[in-house]
């Protein structure tokens, strides 16, 4: 079988490609590839720029949301005893915000943008399971109505984003809150597998021809890392939440040391799960950095195998954190150890990925755009986080400063620091691919400032307050504690960093009709998807790119062979081998579908009505399994897999790449 | 630690600065990108990132061997230490304290206020009663949770005489933010004394409001969650009332232990830390009185 697929390897012809077949091919691309219309097109649409494009938006509007939640409890905490918010209004607040920022803003912008770029980086015209993809947004869309629905109606979930049991439980959470923060957390785990199934297979099988695995962008392996990181780490949190479902619904008591169940089981499924989350959060940030920082040194990143390396360490490392978050609970010393030296060997990583950023900028021309700015944000606020980090991890100061203001002064420096500075820096630096329009520099100098400025102000102040022994998660303080100035500062730098989120919110409204047109690379950026137009057409390209080198349009030239041969007919794609990328196969993915739709409403009827009553699920499986009939039955013919002749034909060069030479040859 | 971090942040940070500032350049986005270093610079470079990372393994592992030393002198002399013996429990949302004892009258229980003898040390046993709350008091020690189905045993000892504050530090849910406690640390000799008042019953009434007072206690549902020792009231769901006038603090620690403030947690417990577990009483001013005077007694 092997030998077959070898020998129906590609050889590089020289082909005419008259102008006139090139228009040609273009329209009958557009009409293939063409979007769906309509309330239902909506629902139908499966297009990943259009995927990828609703999962930013929507999790940056659920960012906002979270954000608001923020401004409002620290009004609550501007002064000792304040009665703004009542306790209860507060604990649901601070759920609500930690929850939305983890599993509703956080990990899906991440995936949102892995979802629109990864397939263009690597040079293909769709993710692998287009219609999957759909699917795990409607998930995850449905999810987080529901959490705020919920909290609309004033039964929010009250218990903290990691909901310890036995407060979590059925003896001392009655109503339907904790449930509603279960399932919420069901349809995002959902989601995000489906996303890193995507984009594992995307950049394992549809690289373009000779972009091998040592030549992939830094960006494109850091969302695969993190996608990895999801398949492992989601199904910990899944029995976690699942079990505390079951506990509450069908009395399991997995959790209940009354009937031998175990409080602490849940928290260690929690953290396994909770530890890898921060890097899945904070992977996909380092992988925004590096091209960031490549585009404005103009400059061949330091030290490209050390930092594919340190995101692998961090993603198996990552796992090895998790008891860190546990140190004041019954374990061994001797256990405990282990976790300390781990937590601080995650430190090295970072380190290595920091010097290697370091000393690719020593020496260049800098180019100071705003992309770099948040860059240079980032390191100044991660580094401290980091450092607070590696404090955090010695036992004995640990229980000290554990669930304290400091943990909350540290956590915010890690992600704001270390994933929502990056990500603002990649939002200016993509924005112009999206958008064909640039973003003000001028607004973005005051965007940054401002959350530069507010958030220092806002969680510097923290440390100092969780040393004097502020605890987290309390409502109010008492007047003689004596940490209400320091709480009125970081409440007035709540609304400094609001005001940075408002101007950018400001510059995106201002560039998308009076933006200077951006052309197809305005950074002189050396990815593929700078040599697509802005924003790119639905067949992103019409002949697939091929690539050279590691950077690859800083690398080619007018010899650089392009793939022709795909079907425009169809939605044909090509996929290459893993570590080569050689071709392989041509195959069809299928296109628009309302059954991704049908299918995340099955899933939506099992998991939101399965709070009330077990029945739901026998009904959903009904539900689901017409709805997977339709979706399967709908599917391309996968019998016309050409895997004979893959590529028909390369155009252009007169000399044959080493790199698309069969291994034999 | 905090020295070394520092440093490390101020040098890399500088580094970073020095990178940008020696690089910067307006608007020429048509120089051509650099894909290859001299030999000489890419070793340089090369020599300076390693020679970077091994500074950061060496500080890191000082680190380590430091808090393992720490972590160790926490620990290992729990064994040893048989002094006062105090049994804790966390519930929603205030502490029990009950002192053990060989002897069996001699145990007691008190709320939310510890006394421990200074220069000794004290060994605690923290249990969950409910959910699980953290056991905190920032100058003595620090936290340990207390987890329902586990028992975890911590010791501390306090130098100085003085008033340490302490503060549940596990979200424990509606009223997390009023669950402190007040450890009073004091010479031997004081500490005994205070034992002694403690393992007394409570005092009889003397006065005839007192007395009118304890009856109102007795005949209304006070007792259907308070203990006063040597009277019929002995449930324990709330705290033990039996000496409550000696406690500096009411409400776990979040208001002073005044006639006024007593007067409006009996009536109005609701509206001094909503949610809390004690139902609304609602005693005309006749019978409140009286039900003050008999609790400021319970000495």
């Amino acid at each position: 079988m092997a030998d077959q697929k070898k020998q129906g390897t590609a050889k590089l012809i020289e082909v005419e490609l008259p102008q006139s077949s090139i228009e040609q091919d273009r329209k009958q691309l557009e009409k293939t590839w063409a979007h769906a219309h309509g309330v239902l097109g909506w629902l139908m649409e499966v297009d990943h720029k259009v995927i990828g494009l609703r999962y930013i938006k929507t999790a940056f509007a659920f960012f906002l949301f979270g954000g608001i939640e923020a401004a409002l409890m620290r009004i609550q905490l501007a002064r000792p005893e304040n009665h703004f918010l009542s306790p209860d209004t507060y604990n649901q607040l601070f759920t609500t915000h930690g929850t939305t920022m983890m599993f509703l803003f956080a990990v899906p912008i991440m995936t949102g943008m892995g979802i629109y770029l990864v397939p263009i980086m690597v040079g293909t015209r769709e993710v692998a399971f287009p219609r999957l993809n759909a699917y795990g947004y409607f998930v995850y869309l449905i999810g987080g109505l529901l959490l705020y629905t919920a909290f609309i109606l004033n039964t929010g979930p009250d218990a903290g984003w990691f909901a310890y049991v036995p407060l979590s439980g059925p003896a001392y959470s009655a109503g339907k809150r904790v449930d509603i923060w279960a399932q919420m957390i069901t349809f995002t785990e959902i989601s995000g597998l489906v996303g890193a199934i995507v984009i594992i297979a995307t950049t394992f099988k549809m690289r373009a021809p000779g972009m091998t695995l040592s030549r992939m962008p830094l960006f494109v392996w850091a969302q695969l890392i993190t996608s990895f990181m999801i398949i492992f780490a989601m199904p910990a949190v899944m029995l976690a939440s699942g079990f505390l479902a079951s506990d509450r619904l069908i009395d399991t008591h997995i959790f209940n040391p009354a009937e031998g169940g175990d409080a602490i089981l849940y928290q260690h499924l929690f953290w396994f799960f909770g530890h890898p989350e921060v890097y899945i959060i904070f992977i996909p940030a380092l992988g925004f950095i590096s091209p960031i920082i490549i585009t404005f040194s103009r400059r061949a990143i330091f030290g490209y195998t050390a930092m594919v390396l340190s995101l692998v360490a961090t993603g198996f490392i990552g796992f090895g954190l998790w008891v860190h978050h546990m140190f004041a609970t019954p374990l061994p010393q001797l256990s405990q150890s282990f976790f300390t030296a781990a937590s601080m060997m995650i430190a090295i990583p970072s380190g290595v990925q920091i010097f290697c950023w370091i000393a690719t900028l020593w020496g260049s021309k800098v180019h100071l755009r705003m992309p770099l700015m948040f860059v240079l944000g980032f390191f100044a606020i991660f580094i401290l986080g980091g450092l607070t980090g590696v404090m955090l991890a010695s036992v004995p100061l640990d229980l000290q400063i554990h669930d304290t203001f400091f943990v909350v002064a540290h956590l915010h420096y890690v992600l704001i620091g270390g994933s929502v500075f990056p990500l603002f820096g990649a939002l200016y630096y993509w924005f112009p691919k999206w958008s064909g329009r640039m973003l003000s520099e001028r607004l973005g100098q005051l965007n940054f400032w401002l959350m530069f400025i507010g958030f220092n102000v806002v969680f510097f102040p923290m440390h100092q307050l969780g040393l004097q022994g502020m605890p987290r998660r309390v409502y109010t303080y008492l007047p003689q504690t004596g940490w209400g100035s320091l709480n009125l500062l970081a409440s007035i730098g709540a609304f400094i960093l609001a005001a940075g989120v408002l101007v950018f919110l400001i510059n995106v409204f201002w560039a998308r009709s009076a933006g200077a047109i951006a052309g197809n690379n305005p950074w002189g950026a050396d990815t593929l998807e700078w040599s697509t137009s802005s924003p790119p057409p639905v067949y992103v390209w019409e002949y697939l790119p091929t690539v050279e080198g590691r950077y690859a349009l800083w690398m080619q030239n007018e010899k650089t062979p392009l793939v022709v041969g795909l079907s425009t007919t169809k939605r044909e794609i090509l996929s290459t081998s893993v570590v080569d990328a050689f071709p392989e196969l041509r195959f069809e993915v299928p296109g628009a579908s309302i059954w991704p739709a049908a299918v995340a409403l099955a899933t939506a009827v099992a998991f939101i009505i399965g709070i009330f009553t077990p029945w739901a699920f026998a009904v959903a499986a009904v539900l689901a399994f017409a709805a997977l009939a339709g979706w399967f039955w709908s599917n391309p013919d996968y019998e016309n897999v050409n895997a004979q002749n893959p590529t028909e034909a390369f155009m252009k060069p007169t000399e044959q790449p080493k790199e698309l030479q069969p291994k034999e040859a | 630690m905090f020295y070394v971090s520092t440093a490390v942040f101020v040098v890399v940070l500088a580094a970073l600065v020095v990178a940008i500032v020696k690089g910067y350049q307006q608007e020429s986005s048509d120089d051509l990108p650099q894909l290859e270093l001299t030999e000489a610079n890419k070793k340089r470079r090369t020599n300076v990132v390693l020679a970077s990372v091994v500074a950061t393994v060496v500080i890191l592992f000082i680190f380590l061997l430091y808090s393992f030393l720490i972590g160790k002198g926490l620990t290992s002399e729990l064994a040893q230490k048989n002094g006062v013996v105090i049994e804790i429990t966390g519930h929603q949302w205030w502490w029990e304290a009950r002192y053990d004892n060989v002897d069996a009258s001699s145990i007691f229980t008190t709320a939310n206020e510890i006394h421990i003898p200074v220069g000794v040390p004290v060994t605690l046993s923290l249990k969950g009663g409910d959910v699980i709350h953290s056991f905190w008091v920032p100058n003595l020690h620090g936290k340990k949770d207390l987890i329902p189905g586990k028992i975890s045993t911590i010791w501390l000892q306090a130098d100085q005489p003085g008033v340490f504050r302490g503060q549940c530090a596990e979200y424990c849910g509606l009223q997390h933010a009023h669950m402190a406690l007040w450890v009073i640390a004091e010479p031997r000799e004081q500490f005994n004394n205070w034992i002694q008042s403690q393992i007394q019953e409570a005092v009889v009434p003397a006065t005839d409001s007192a007395k009118h007072g304890q009856r109102i206690f007795l005949s209304s549902a006070c007792v259907m969650c308070h203990t006063i020792s040597g009277t019929p009231a002995g449930s324990n769901i709330g705290p033990n009332l039996t000496h409550v006038a000696s406690r500096q603090t009411i409400a776990a620690g979040t208001l002073e232990n005044t006639r006024e403030h007593l007067a409006s947690w009996v009536n109005n417990s609701q509206r001094v830390k909503p949610g809390n577990r004690m139902p609304t009483m609602s005693f005309s001013d006749n019978d409140l009185q009286p039900l003050l005077d008999y609790l400021q007694s319970l000495k």
